[in-house]
């Protein structure tokens, strides 16, 4: 962690005025709001954790609270059973019920969950009202306080410790959770499924995660409501206070575990004032907040995208420079391929789109230590052929196999766990994040470590070598100094140079590129050239897919020629270019 | 069962499903064409409904107030973008369609509110109040946000969701109204009777749909809204409009949605939020049509109605659970049905 000595001050500054706070002679219903603003984070958090840094969102976070609220209601009026055994069965619930409900809607288009989150929220809050044994729309009342030994904690003031306990912790669980590599894949949600996939990231499975993470985060916020006003009706877990969740989020920023707290608290006390003002000034009392809730909303996303928290954290700017430590543990490398062994084998592979045969029957080799360079005209099948190794695509018929091993029907997922990293031709980073985080997605499969190690911090050791890899690889390749800068920062060769460091990350045994000197200017072209030459002479296999044929001619030690689907020529570069059909192909006229 | 039962139940099931397709459509239509998905489509149906009381009631239509304002406020927003290059017929353009065109309808309402015209007049000034508002609320809430994610419209759907409900609750109040039927009346088919403000309602809903048909299948405007609809980049590209299609479905979906509450208002008590869940039992049917299907939607919403109709017979406390909880099944089928696609 890299502290700045301003945020930190503050930050204690905050902590300790939290702490005295129901100490000095306040009004009684501070210390109400402030619980509230409490709870309300803790479901904030949790969408923060979906919508800002997943790139999903949710209007039923609500309904999540009451799982967590009617299961502890239930257990504990009606079983006796103490309010902190039913801490984790309403965890428990919270997730339970988000991870069916996620499972349906990763795969599909990312605006159906928040849709489905809305019509089942609507669904939920009826049916709350409809089951007896939740008491209907009276609810249940009579739940007991929390209590340790004989302290009961019946007052505003004596819950407010217990409820920001929760918060403070979940804020830390939650900051350390993005800062780790499973929030890497996380945070790479955004920049869409493609390329975190293909570095083995499981994109379902990350999706996932985060959206039971704000079920789980909801639940507990239930749970703490619960047993604060100890007694529930369905009305709080509405779809109303579902969207007044999002709101928070988005008004914090959503993108910053902290700014959660901070939009939950602006909203509440916004709400608090309009309630107390709105009614004089329109002559009567009704929910009006919702048109300033509304409208604020509106004007949020039009003109502060990131939320009110991106402008504090302008204020007390961090002194980046992330520490890497020289020290850390190497991470284990796959053995390297004797010289001159086959890897990549294409045979006979074919790809019809309808009746458009886009690849026809083109077999090659990719050997150990060899660049091979495949081209052909624009629409020659290069593109197809490269998505067919990669798991993009499948295959008609033919096979592709790596060492030996069939590659045909694997996802790109496991095509990349076998040590094939590519790079694509429209570079896909993720330009909020630093130089060095983008490269080390490249290495996540060779990390381990799950969700809890990553919160309680256990995960320390592995997280320090997959910076180091990365910071390795972005030396070896020569984008060193810029490790800290976030890669939208970068020129267009740069960020085709940071796409190769983060596949040299995974340890591969073949590199693939997608057209790497495309759109390049002939100095960037050169430094290319000079790095996949640095890399051979250094072991790594490269499969190249081109159409600049004088970037290729110097540099490539096999060459592959497509034409319409077709492999038209194969050879040393000099063989190739005396080729008639490819002449032919390239210059059009007769051969 | 009983076959009378069943009839009725069937019939008041596609009287309210013909009104969610309605609502279906034109949610379809504004997100193909803008990717905004139209939260607020509701609200038009509520502030038709309560207009239609209104008028209905000899009083003035607050509404009309409300797109004076909006008026107004569109014309300073616009005002406010010509600060760097003015131009006289741009200011002139502005002034007649944000300030000329609500005073003329507020004036209008002012003169015929009191004169208890007749029950087509009140319906067509109320397409005529609402269905500028799709204009002004695409231009105050979405247009700033053209470039935006599908996420983050339909967050900003929700808020204008929010506010626009709110000011139905300033302008309306809280109490429920009614309005009268266009025409009164029941007619027999066969042994069962048909009330004639079903009969407006089938003959709306297919004159709607056959109205958009023809809408997109034979005018340019309506072609270009395909083309947006297919592919933004490319229509733009073969200069096409697309801040004039986009506004083109917004005003669409008002109408529509003003239409939906002039039908509905006779048939059922509109409060202020009432329009919400109505709207959204016509989003369930547009995912039903995977938010792209026309005629799937359609049909889904028939098939919404007769749910709806059915299990407020027979469990009615669980009506909205069932209907709402419709979404789910149909999640997991559009799961297991779609392949996997980025995002954008």
């Amino acid at each position: 962690m890299n502290f700045n000595s301003k945020r930190f001050s503050l930050a204690a500054g905050a902590l300790i005025l939290l702490a005295v706070l129901p100490m000095l002679p306040v009004p009684p219903f501070w210390i109400t709001l402030l619980n509230n603003i409490g709870i309300a984070s803790l479901v904030a958090i949790g969408l923060v954790l979906l919508t800002g840094v997943g790139g999903l969102t949710s209007f039923g976070q609500a309904a999540f609270c009451g799982f967590g609220a009617y299961t502890t209601a239930v257990l504990t009026t009606a079983y006796g059973i103490s309010p902190w055994l039913t801490l984790p069965l309403s965890l428990a619930m919270g997730a339970l019920i988000a991870l069916p409900l996620g499972l349906i809607t990763v795969r599909l288009s990312g605006h159906f969950l928040p849709l489905g989150t809305l019509a089942w929220g609507i669904a939920i809050y009826y049916l709350l009202g409809q089951i007896d044994m939740l008491g209907r729309h009276d609810g249940i009342a009579g739940i007991p306080p929390l209590s340790i030994g004989d302290h009961r904690f019946m007052s505003g003031s004596s819950i407010y410790y217990v409820i920001w306990t929760f918060v403070i912790l979940t804020a830390i669980a939650a900051q350390n959770l993005l800062d780790s590599r499973v929030g890497r894949a996380i945070r790479a949600l955004r920049g869409g499924g493609q390329a975190p996939e293909a570095f083995g990231v499981n994109v379902v499975r990350a999706k996932l995660t985060v959206f039971v993470l704000a079920g789980v985060t909801a639940a507990l916020a239930g749970w703490l409501y619960a047993h604060m006003q100890r007694a529930i009706n369905p009305t709080p877990f509405g779809i109303n206070m579902g969207i007044e969740y999002l709101l928070m989020a988005v008004v914090g920023g959503a993108g910053y575990v902290w700014g959660a707290i901070f939009g939950a608290s602006i909203v509440l006390v916004l709400k608090e004032v309009l309630q107390r003002y709105l009614p004089d000034l329109i002559g009567s009392t009704a929910n009006f907040e919702m048109i300033v809730f509304g409208i604020l909303l509106v004007l949020i996303l039009q003109f502060a995208r990131d939320g009110l928290w991106a402008f504090i954290l302008r204020l007390f700017p961090l002194a980046s420079a992330r520490k890497i430590s020289a020290d850390a543990p190497l991470l284990e490398k796959r053995p390297t391929a004797p010289q001159g062994s086959s890897l990549i084998k294409v045979e006979k592979a074919r790809k019809t789109f309808g009746g458009l045969v886009a690849v026809n029957d083109v077999s090659f080799e990719v050997t150990a230590g060899q660049i091979v360079g495949l081209i052909g005209p624009n629409g020659a099948g290069k593109s197809t052929t490269f998505d067919l190794i990669t798991g993009m695509n499948s295959l008609t018929s033919g096979t592709v196999s790596f060492a030996g091993k069939q590659l045909s029907g694997r996802s790109p997922r496991d095509i990349a766990g076998q040590g094939i990293a590519r790079t694509f031709q429209h570079p896909k980073i993720l330009p909020d994040m630093t130089v060095l985080e983008n490269v080390a997605l490249g290495a996540h499969q060779r990390g381990h470590s799950g969700v809890a190690k990553s919160i309680l911090r256990l995960e320390r050791g592995e997280e320090a070598s997959l910076l180091a890899e990365a910071a390795t690889q972005l030396e070896r390749v020569g984008l060193g100094e810029f490790k800290d800068r976030p890669a939208g920062d970068l020129a267009l060769g740069q960020i085709r140079i940071l796409e190769i460091a983060r596949a040299l990350a995974l340890d591969p045994a073949v590199l693939l590129l997608d057209e790497p000197a495309a759109g390049l200017r002939l100095g960037e072209k050169k430094e290319l050239a000079t790095l996949l030459r640095k890399l051979r002479s250094e072991g790594m296999s490269i499969l190249l897919v081109e159409h600049d044929m004088s970037f290729v001619m110097g540099l490539v030690d096999h060459l592959v020629v497509l034409d319409f689907g077709t492999l038209i020529a194969e050879g040393s570069p000099a063989d190739v270019r005396k080729n008639p059909a490819v002449i032919a192909a390239y210059l059009g006229g007769v051969a | 069962m009983d076959l009378t039962i069943a009839t009725f139940l069937v019939q008041d099931g596609l009287t309210n499903g013909a009104i969610y397709a309605l609502l279906g459509l034109a949610l379809v239509l504004v997100f193909s064409v803008t990717r905004v998905i139209f939260i607020p489509q509701g609200e038009f149906v509520a502030y038709g409904a309560m207009t239609l009381s209104f008028l209905d009631a000899g009083r003035f239509p607050p509404t009309a107030s409300l797109l004076l304002c909006f008026g107004c406020l569109v014309f300073l927003l616009n005002l406010w973008d010509m600060r760097r290059e003015f131009s006289v017929s741009g200011l002139a353009r502005n002034a007649l369609l944000n300030l000329a065109l609500p005073a003329a309808i507020y004036l209008l309402a002012v003169t015929l509110a009191s004169t208890q015209p007749g029950a087509m007049v009140k319906a067509l000034l109320t397409i005529l109040i609402i269905a500028p508002m799709g204009l002004y609320v695409y231009r105050i809430a979405y247009k700033p946000l053209a470039d935006a994610s599908v996420l983050v419209l339909l967050i900003v759907s929700v808020g204008v969701h929010l506010a626009l409900m709110g000011l139905g609750l300033v302008f309306f109040g809280a109490e429920g109204l009614r309005a009268k039927a266009l025409s009164s009346g029941m007619f027999m088919v066969g042994s069962f009777p048909v009330s004639a403000q079903s009969l407006w309602i089938y003959g709306a809903t297919i004159a709607i749909i056959v109205g958009l048909y023809f809408f997109f299948e034979k005018t340019l405007l309506g072609k270009a809204l395909r083309a947006t609809a297919v592919n933004r980049v490319g229509a733009r590209l073969v200069g096409v409009r697309t801040q004039l299609t986009g506004v083109t479905a917004f005003v669409l979906a008002a109408t529509i949605g003003a239409v939906s509450g002039i039908l509905i208002g006779p048939i059922a008590t509109v409060y202020y939020d009432t329009g919400f869940l109505i709207g959204l039992k016509g989003f369930v049917a547009a995912i039903i049509g995977g938010l792209a299907s026309f005629p799937v939607t359609a049909f889904a919403a028939i098939g919404v109605g007769i749910v709806e109709a059915f299990t407020s017979f027979y469990a009615s406390s669980y009506k909205e659970v069932i209907v709402f909880g419709l979404i789910i099944p149909v999640l997991v089928w559009l799961s297991i049905s779609t392949t996997v696609h980025e995002d954008e």
